[in-house]
């Protein structure tokens, strides 16, 4: 078990050195100056000259590599072009609003998704595994931030339910902060709902299939007992499978969620760096991005411990 | 006299309640109490449809239009799902054939027996816990508590079922249907469970239906046996009586096809040129990498053999003895990890690619999945022509070949033309044979070959085999699990075990006087091995006839 | 009882074309993707002679306007009609679709193949798809279009790059798994060299999934392609698609809704037509295909 644990483990590092790698060699591999890229068109040989010294553009390749990573290792994460603030700084003062996002868009995810997707299957063929089957597969068509604005235009502009915009942090109390993350949550949930709802009704028709369903059966248990005590048990694995891999369409839908609703957080901050090409704080935020998606993906691959003994006694 | 404890009449089971569909043709079967009825019958008989419509767990495309299941004197086909669950295990129970998939792999074993008891019954947990122990030891596990926290995976096969079993007769109910269920364990394993269900049978006097297609199984377990052929049923009779006399002409085939365990007279052993030999043939699995130990598996250990021309050589073993593991080596399917394979006089075993294709022309092989053997989106005839036009054969001259072996596998020539799903399993498996001779090999490794198929087939493809080998003077290297066809194809046998040859000689000494343990166990293992299903008799009044 | 004879069945085997065919015409639901993405294909490819309006001429005089019979769905922030710019932003956003999901394919195909069958490329290969596939594909492409600048070829790249390990991973699955089938073993033992075994052995089962992953590249690409524009890092917005025309509408939003709405409606029916296309796909060629993991 913990073989397979130290397994996983080092399994997940070669996988960041290639974010890494990606990540630096995308900016180094831009045709032309980069320096001059970055320093966009009106600037001076002198700003040009500062970017490239600030970016260590002028050493080998793999020295600016491996002294990139050393000073992530270390925490310096380099400064922003714009401002000169250390990248850092500036990630840490927009985490909040978007941790609360994604997070509450995960919890009423799969508390939506997860029991949709059980019913669909267990009534294959019905309407409601019809319903849920459109409701996914329309999840996946309409663009995040259409349904952002249609969400924007009904329940904020029509029925003035919500404010249009803006963050407030939970330590303001905890009404002004739901008032203003409902909207983005339930934006960001018919994705996250049509992704996972999907994935559980196939992954429960497949077990449904299964011998060991039909020796419960068998045996003379009731509906809901085989379903709750030998499906879904057995529909977990590729339940927190999808949700870990479904991690990388979160990040990407937070970033155009907080675009709409005009959230302080990393989203913001990032749209912001590309337009300004303000690439220390892009390549910062690629690779926390990473790193989380990664991390996630592994503590899930952790969990596979708890939930399947046949990689528990491995 | 007693009610009988099932009772079926004119039960007839349709795709999609499709008259044209019908799937079970009216069939009528009656099981007194305490009595083990054996339904036979090939692939498509309609024998496990019938075992599940009793249990009320058809699949949802099934779908019963006429007839009438009485368990107890109780009409239950048409019982409401509420009653029908109460009756499973308490009055009917049913094992399956693939003990490790019908185990809920994340639930441990004892739970999910004790789930039976919960769900039937009023006890508290600490009684149906001693229950259940008791149970177990009552199906012969050993280490019952340490067994009652095991997950499926942590158990061997025979043990996986023994659970299904105290599972099934934890509730003692008068009816137990048995589909298939020793069709998936080794021999050795198989002998152990039917003496293990013949046992509970008399203790707690549960009547059995024993789904099998096996006729060694129904002589060893069965009091009546009903035969099935595409939905119908061909005859009922005592098992004695159908196997003196049986009836009808299915049958009589059926059991003529039946491979005996009395090895057939050995030709003569004339000094033929050697087509295959190997020394000291290993092969090491080694897993993990760094960070995990590595963990070492000796798949095949020294093995030595030769092969003659016009000759057969059969390696026979349970799962796991490494007997498949030397069959990809010699044919270079996987590398071997040391030691020699000769053939026609030239080491292979290390050979690289370039330098071992010109050598390959002379070694073919036959798998055992008539399904995956052959590419199914190019017509069969592409595929046997495949190996010739590697070899410089003209396209045209190579098609005429294949349409010459075509009928020579007794298939007609104009069929090189149809694709693989046209064909039914004992027909594609020739069609693999015609593959493999199309490159006119010397020698010709068998792997399974006809284990996959029904009876009747398996007979018509045995013999096929040993014609063209008359014909064509292969050397066969015959791989297979079955003693009986062992006995019935093989000049010399090899016993594996765990990799290793544990006995090698002549068919005749090996499989007649054994000398080693294991190949003792397996023949004493091996169903029905004192009934000569051929000549319709026990094997004791042959040999008074002798 | 003899096995000798050719049974009855000498149907030949459904090709492709008829099996999707069927499932087309067998669901209303699919009918009706397959009617409107026929018609907003068709109106893109003759958009130049459809178009009411020059999508392109401004009229500050008619800015931001509902819609009326002049502007059947209203003009944007500067006055052009907004109908005509929708019926025209097809072709650039269509295009993108079906150039990544050809590209994407092609490369991924490539890539799946020599990983399939070439051990010590596998590893490394891997381990960058693994890497890629690790990046928030809106990120990356951002990214891209930020430091190459905001061409149609770059976006196209952009979009393109982020899905090419799907297709990867999904070659190689079924390479790896066709591999252990014993008719390619056969054909090992027959002399056919790797490049023979592959062609005719491994490429034909790759067909089937990649035509279902295609439709799927093919719609997630148009969404990219509508993201990457409402986020500013799109297609210049001189040459009207679908993402910049949104994307121009989010100042006003609060004054013309439609500007967003409209086009995302279409946006949202063109992505739902080739999705629910894509699962009738894969449907008719091969139901345990959802099994091996070709689920976005």
């Amino acid at each position: 078990m913990f073989g397979y644990i130290l397994q996983r483990i080092f399994a997940a590092i070669p996988v960041m050195g290639f974010v890494a790698l990606i990540v630096f060699l995308l900016l180094r591999l831009t045709p032309g100056d980069p320096a001059a890229i970055l320093a966009g068109d009106a600037a001076t040989p002198a700003q040009i000259a500062l970017i490239r010294t600030r970016l260590g553009l002028d050493d080998p390749l793999y020295v600016q590599f491996f002294s990139w990573i050393w000073g992530m290792l270390r925490g310096d994460f380099g400064v922003s072009l714009l401002s000169g603030t250390p990248v850092l700084q500036m990630i840490a003062s927009r985490m909040e609003p978007t941790i609360s996002l994604a997070l509450t868009t995960i919890t009423l995810s799969v508390l939506i998704a997860v029991p949709l997707g059980v019913i669909a299957a267990w009534k294959q063929g019905t309407l409601i595994d019809r319903f849920v089957m459109l409701l996914s597969v329309v999840g996946f068509s309409v663009p995040v931030f259409v349904i952002g604005y249609v969400m924007i235009s009904f329940f904020a502009m029509e029925l003035r339910w919500f404010p249009v915009q803006g963050f407030r942090s939970i330590t303001d109390g905890l009404q002004p902060f739901l008032e203003r993350i409902t909207l983005p949550t339930l934006t960001l949930t018919l994705l996250y709902v049509a992704l996972i709802a999907r994935i559980t009704r196939t992954s429960m028709l497949e077990i449904l299939g299964e011998d060991y369903i039909r020796t419960a059966h068998a045996k003379g248990l009731s509906e809901t007992r085989v379903l709750m005590r030998h499906a879904l048990r057995n529909c977990s694995v590729p339940i927190i499978t999808v949700i870990g891999i479904g991690f990388a369409l979160i990040i990407s839908g937070v970033v155009v969620t907080e675009s709409v609703f005009n959230l302080p957080g990393l989203g913001r901050l990032t749209v912001d760096a590309v337009l300004a090409r303000d690439y220390p704080v892009i390549q910062a935020v690629i690779l926390l991005a990473s790193l989380v998606y990664v991390v996630v993906n592994l503590l899930i691959d952790i969990a596979y411990v708890v939930l399947d003994p046949r990689i528990r006694y491995q | 006299m007693n009610k009988p404890v099932l009772d079926i009449r004119g039960l007839r089971i349709a795709l999609d309640g499709r008259a044209d569909q019908e799937l079970v043709k009216g069939l009528d079967l009656t099981i007194q109490p305490g009595e083990t009825m054996c339904l036979v019958g090939e692939s498509g008989s309609g024998k496990s449809i019938t075992a599940l419509a009793v249990m009320g767990l058809l699949p949802k495309a099934l779908k019963m239009t006429a007839g009438r299941i009485e368990l107890l004197g109780e009409t239950i086909h048409n019982a409401p799902a509420p009653k029908l669950r109460k009756l499973r295990t308490t009055a009917m129970s049913m094992i399956f054939q693939e003990p490790m998939t019908a185990l809920n792999p994340v639930a441990k074993v004892g739970r999910q027996i004790d789930e039976v008891l919960e769900a039937h019954s009023n006890l508290g947990a600490k009684e149906r816990k001693r229950r259940v122990l008791e149970m177990m030891e009552s199906v012969h596990l050993p280490e019952v508590e340490r067994i009652y926290r095991s997950y499926p995976h942590q158990l061997s096969g025979g043990q996986r079922q023994r659970i299904m079993i105290a599972m099934a007769l934890i509730m003692q109910p008068q009816l137990l249907i048995a589909d298939e269920p020793t069709t998936a364990l080794d021999v050795t394993t198989q002998a152990q469970t039917l003496s293990l269900l013949r046992e509970l049978r008399e203790k707690q006097g549960t009547a059995v239906l024993f789904i099998t297609h096996d006729m060694g199984v129904v002589a060893d377990i069965a009091d009546d046996v009903t035969v099935m052929k595409l939905g119908e049923v061909m005859e009922a009779q005592p098992t004695e009586q159908l196997l003196r006399h049986p009836r009808t002409d299915y049958t009589r085939e059926l059991l003529k096809a039946v491979p005996s365990h009395v090895p057939r007279p050995p030709r003569a052993d004339d000094n033929a040129p050697v087509v295959l030999q190997t020394q000291a043939l290993t092969k090491v699995y080694s897993q993990g990498g760094w960070l995990v130990k590595t963990r070492e598996t000796v798949a095949a250990k020294e093995v030595a053999f030769t092969l003659r021309k016009g000759r057969t050589l059969g390696i026979v073993g349970e799962s796991g003895s490494g007997k498949t593991t030397v069959a990809r080596c010699i044919m270079r399917l996987i590398d071997p990890t040391s030691g020699t394979i000769e053939i026609d006089g030239t080491d292979i075993a290390t050979l690289p690619p370039r330098e071992l294709k010109p050598h390959r022309r002379k070694f073919q092989i036959v798998f055992q999945d008539p399904m995956r053997s052959l590419n199914p989106r190019i017509e069969v005839g592409q595929s046997i022509i495949e190996g010739p036009l590697n070899f410089g054969v003209p396209r045209k001259q190579a098609m005429a070949r294949a349409r010459e072996l075509m009928t020579l596998v007794d298939l007609p020539a104009s069929a090189v033309d149809r694709f693989p799903h046209q064909f039914s399993g004992g027909q594609r498996q020739r069609i693999a044979i015609a593959r493999a001779l199309a490159m006119d090999p010397e020698v010709l490794v068998a792997d399974e070959a006809v284990s996959a198929l029904d009876v009747s087939v398996q007979a018509q493809v045995l013999r096929l085999m040993a014609d063209l080998q008359a014909k064509l003077g292969l050397g066969i290297l015959f791989i297979t699990h079955d003693l009986g066809v062992a006995a019935q194809i093989c000049d010399d046998v090899i016993v594996m075990q765990h990799g290793v040859i544990v006995e090698y000689g002549p068919a005749g000494e090996v499989l007649a006087t054994p000398q080693h343990p294991y190949t003792k166990a397996l023949i004493e293992a091996a169903p029905g091995r004192h009934w000569d299903f051929a000549n319709f008799r026990p094997f004791s009044e042959s040999r008074q006839d002798a | 009882m003899t096995d000798t004879a050719i049974p009855i069945d000498r149907g030949d085997r459904p090709s492709t074309l008829r099996k999707i065919g069927e499932v087309v015409v067998s669901s209303p639901m699919v009918m009706l993707a397959a009617v409107l993405l026929a018609i907003i294909v068709l109106a893109s490819i003759f958009a130049p002679w459809i178009v009411p309006h020059d999508p392109g001429r401004l009229s500050p005089s008619v800015r931001l306007r509902g819609p009326d019979s002049t502007f059947w769905i209203g003009t944007d922030a500067f006055g052009r009609d907004l109908f005509s710019r929708v019926v025209m932003g097809g072709q650039i956003s269509l295009a993108v679709g079906v150039g990544a999901a050809i590209v994407s394919v092609a490369a991924g195909l490539a890539l799946g193949l020599l990983a399939g069958y070439i051990r010590w490329l596998d590893a490394i290969l891997m381990r960058f798809v693994d890497g890629l596939m690790a990046i928030p594909n809106i990120l990356l492409a951002i990214a891209i279009v930020s430091l190459w600048g905001a061409g149609l070829w770059t976006v196209l790249i952009a979009i393109t790059i982020p899905e090419i390990p799907r297709v990867v991973r999904l070659v190689r699955s079924v390479v790896l798994s066709a591999r252990e089938e014993p008719y390619v073993e056969a054909a090992i033992a027959a002399g056919s060299s790797s490049w023979l075994i592959m062609r005719r052995h491994l490429l034909p089962n790759t067909v089937a999934p990649l035509i279902v992953q295609g439709t799927y590249i093919c719609a997630s690409a148009i969404l990219v392609e509508a993201i990457l524009s409402f986020l500013g890092a799109g297609i210049n917005p001189e040459t009207p698609s679908w993402g910049n025309i949104m994307a121009e509408g989010r100042l006003f939003f609060q004054i013309n809704p439609g500007i967003i709405l409209w086009p995302g409606l279409v946006v949202s029916v063109t992505i739902l037509s080739i999705n629910l296309l894509g699962d009738a796909v894969r449907d008719a060629l091969d139901p345990r295909m959802a099994k091996r993991g070709i689920d976005r």
